[in-house]
């Protein structure tokens, strides 16, 4: 069993990532007051500007050209999420549809412009990101082949923006004000705080999380752009209700997704898995939510102003 | 006047949107005139492409007719997709199942696709009633759900002769489509799916506008304590919206895989479902509005092909001009602001 875990950790980590960094954009924009459909979106944004840039630049500066992708890919991400923004904060939309907008004009916006520069719609990097073993600690026994071998960089990279994150929206007077937009919008405003401002920072701040996660995925275990995240800024927003919009929850919820969908893709090519329908395996994440739904919905931590247009003349 | 206010701002959205396409052609080197001329002659220039653009519209009209249902009453159907897959799934496992002459088979498998998306919307449905769980998120889940189920049901039980990853061609005794309605169009993919759509736009529009039950729908979308407070059964009325939202849905992927196409590929969630939202967005979620949009949205899917075939402009120029009205019908707060500005201005003139 051990020997297993052993081998599928490295993929379950590498899978997890993209949707960590997502699901924390997600919880940003949710905390401030702003639900953000649209993440699957803004990953497909962060996935097509990384390939571009990458693709472009790798001939001329083959070490760098993967990390100057993924900064390309973070600010399309925040400057492509300001519509989100726009149109929920200072336009009282209807958040859900502003998202599916999102969601559809990236998918296709990426596509056009990708057929207009390719033909296929495909983009292809070269090179990626590397695997790499730190030194001594991958030789700790049990956890060393586990946590620090065959890492990349950008998951050391994520986990070091969880734990800003976790800071700054706790410990941090923005933190506070973030959230306490997000709970109560007309107390904030009558504190003194600019809740569109606060808003504006934490969709943006999530454009530019999911936008990484899309370019994490390029860079990492997919190396090519071909329209679409597959559904993982989905199950990165399932991890954000699962995590009950909480740093933590949501670092061990998308593990637990990584980990399920891991052990679903794998499954066949393992003897002690491969009894198990892999239908129940691919379907395992979402029935899990539907049913954390249902058995957190008494007692729900969601930002209880999460979704509401904010009416200054309301109080 | 209400409406026309609706019409204008749906039309200004439509502008703004085709006026976004333009710019896009422009900027990759094409010249957007010519793009709209093909996109257009696409959709338009003879019987057979009318023919097609209706039949692409028929899936709209159904879809944007479940989206636009459950708005009316306060929800959100965003499981689209999923429940198009299911009805889409149910239909075909009667069609390539049951042998009966097509007469009853039809029948037959439009009641399939019914209980299937029925089914498939009800979920969401009892889970907001009963636990108050948002109706968006569960949808999506269901989608994925859906997703998963025909990837590996159609190997499974109607593989395809020589791929994997599509199902058996659908008979003719179970296809929508019909001899006498595809040489009316000179060979086009339209089918009795159209009448279907039209059937339940009426549908949808006694029941809204006719019916107690409507009115209850309608008075729990509006206002759900108050509702309430009125001793209907809010939450029984909740369930029956999605069941119906669902089924329509269901009704959606029947026409698409058994009329528009002849059967049904994995791995895909079929993009209809998320286009019906904009439909009944710019359709002002009313069930006549729903076939103008559809009819119009049709129009720029069908016509893209031939437009990227005359120019070099990808076909994907038609989902973002979509995707961009919808933006714009989100934000018809802008919108409004500027007729009311216009207005103004008129108004110091005189």
């Amino acid at each position: 069993m051990y020997q297993i875990i052993e081998q599928i950790f490295p993929y379950a980590i590498a899978y997890t990532v993209p949707l960590l960094i997502t699901s924390l954009g997600g919880l940003f924009s949710e905390r401030s007051g702003v639900v953000n459909i649209g993440l699957e979106g803004l990953m497909i944004v962060g996935a097509f500007t990384s390939a571009f840039i990458i693709s472009v630049l790798q001939d001329i500066m083959p070490g760098g050209a993967v990390w100057v992708g993924l900064l390309a890919a973070v600010l399309a991400g925040a400057i492509f999420s300001l519509l989100h923004a726009f149109a929920s904060i200072n336009l009282n939309a209807d958040q859900v549809i502003s998202g599916t907008a999102i969601n559809m004009m990236a998918a296709a916006l990426t596509v056009y412009i990708a057929r207009n520069i390719t033909g296929s719609g495909n983009i292809q990097i070269k090179f990626g990101l590397d695997r790499l073993d730190i030194p001594l600690l991958s030789k700790i026994p049990f956890l060393g082949p586990l946590f620090f071998s065959q890492a990349y960089m950008t998951t050391w990279l994520v986990l070091l923006i969880l734990l800003a994150g976790w800071y700054v929206l706790y410990k941090t007077p923005l933190g506070l004000r973030i959230r306490a937009c997000g709970e109560n919008p007309h107390a904030a405003d009558a504190a003194g705080i600019n809740v569109y401002a606060i808003r504006y920072v934490g969709v943006v701040v999530s454009g530019a999380f999911a936008a990484l996660g899309g370019a994490i995925i390029i860079v990492t275990y997919s190396g090519e752009f071909n329209g679409g995240v597959a559904g993982l800024g989905f199950l990165a927003l399932a991890s954000l209700i699962f995590g009950q919009w909480k740093p933590l929850g949501i670092l061990g919820a998308t593990f637990f997704f990584g980990f399920a969908s891991t052990i679903a893709n794998v499954s066949q090519v393992m003897p002690s898995l491969s009894s198990i329908p892999p239908i129940l395996l691919k379907i395992f994440p979402y029935v899990v939510t539907l049913f954390a739904l249902v058995f957190f919905s008494k007692t729900t931590q969601a930002p209880k102003a999460s979704g509401e247009p904010f009416d200054k003349g309301k109080r | 006047m209400k409406l026309n206010r609706q019409v204008v701002i749906g039309l200004i959205a439509v502008l703004l949107g085709l006026l976004a396409g333009a710019i896009l052609m422009l900027f990759s080197g094409n010249n957007p005139i010519m793009g709209y001329w093909y996109l257009f002659r696409g959709g338009l220039m003879n019987v057979e492409r009318l023919g097609n653009t209706i039949a692409t519209a028929t899936t709209l009209i159904m879809t944007g007719l479940s989206v636009a249902f459950a708005f009316r009453t306060g929800l959100f159907n965003i499981g689209t997709p999923g429940q198009m897959l299911i009805g889409g799934l149910t239909a075909t496992s009667v069609a390539l199942t049951i042998a009966v002459p097509k007469v009853i088979l039809l029948p037959l498998i439009l009641v399939a696709a019914i209980i299937g998306g029925g089914i498939w919307g009800s979920i969401p449905g009892l889970l907001k009633a009963r636990f108050n769980v948002n109706e968006v998120v569960s949808s999506i889940m269901m989608n994925w759900v859906a997703y998963w189920v025909v990837y590996y049901s159609v190997p499974a039980f109607f593989k395809g002769a020589y791929l994997e990853t599509e199902s058996r061609k659908i008979p003719d005794a179970a296809s929508l489509k019909v001899e006498w309605l595809t040489n009316l169009f000179h060979g086009s993919y339209i089918n009795l799916g159209l009448l279907v759509a039209l059937l339940s736009i009426l549908f949808v529009w006694i029941v809204l506008n006719k019916t107690t039950m409507g009115f209850e729908l309608k008075a729990a979308g509006f206002n759900r304590h108050g509702a309430e407070y009125a001793g209907m059964n809010v939450q029984r009325n909740i369930v029956v919206s999605m069941v119906i939202a669902g089924a329509l849905s269901g009704l959606a992927g029947a026409t698409h895989y058994l009329g528009y196409a002849s059967n049904m590929q994995i791995g895909i969630l079929p993009s209809q479902g998320y286009d019906g939202i904009a439909v009944s967005l710019l359709g002002a979620n009313a069930p006549f509005g729903v076939l103008a949009s559809a009819l119009f949205f049709g129009l720029l899917h069908s016509g893209k092909g031939f437009m990227n075939a005359m120019t070099d402009i990808p076909p994907e120029i038609g989902d973002t001009i979509i995707a961009i009205i919808i933006y714009f019908a989100a934000t018809s707060v802008l919108i409004e602001r500027l007729i009311n500005r216009f207005a103004k201005r008129k108004e110091v003139v005189k």
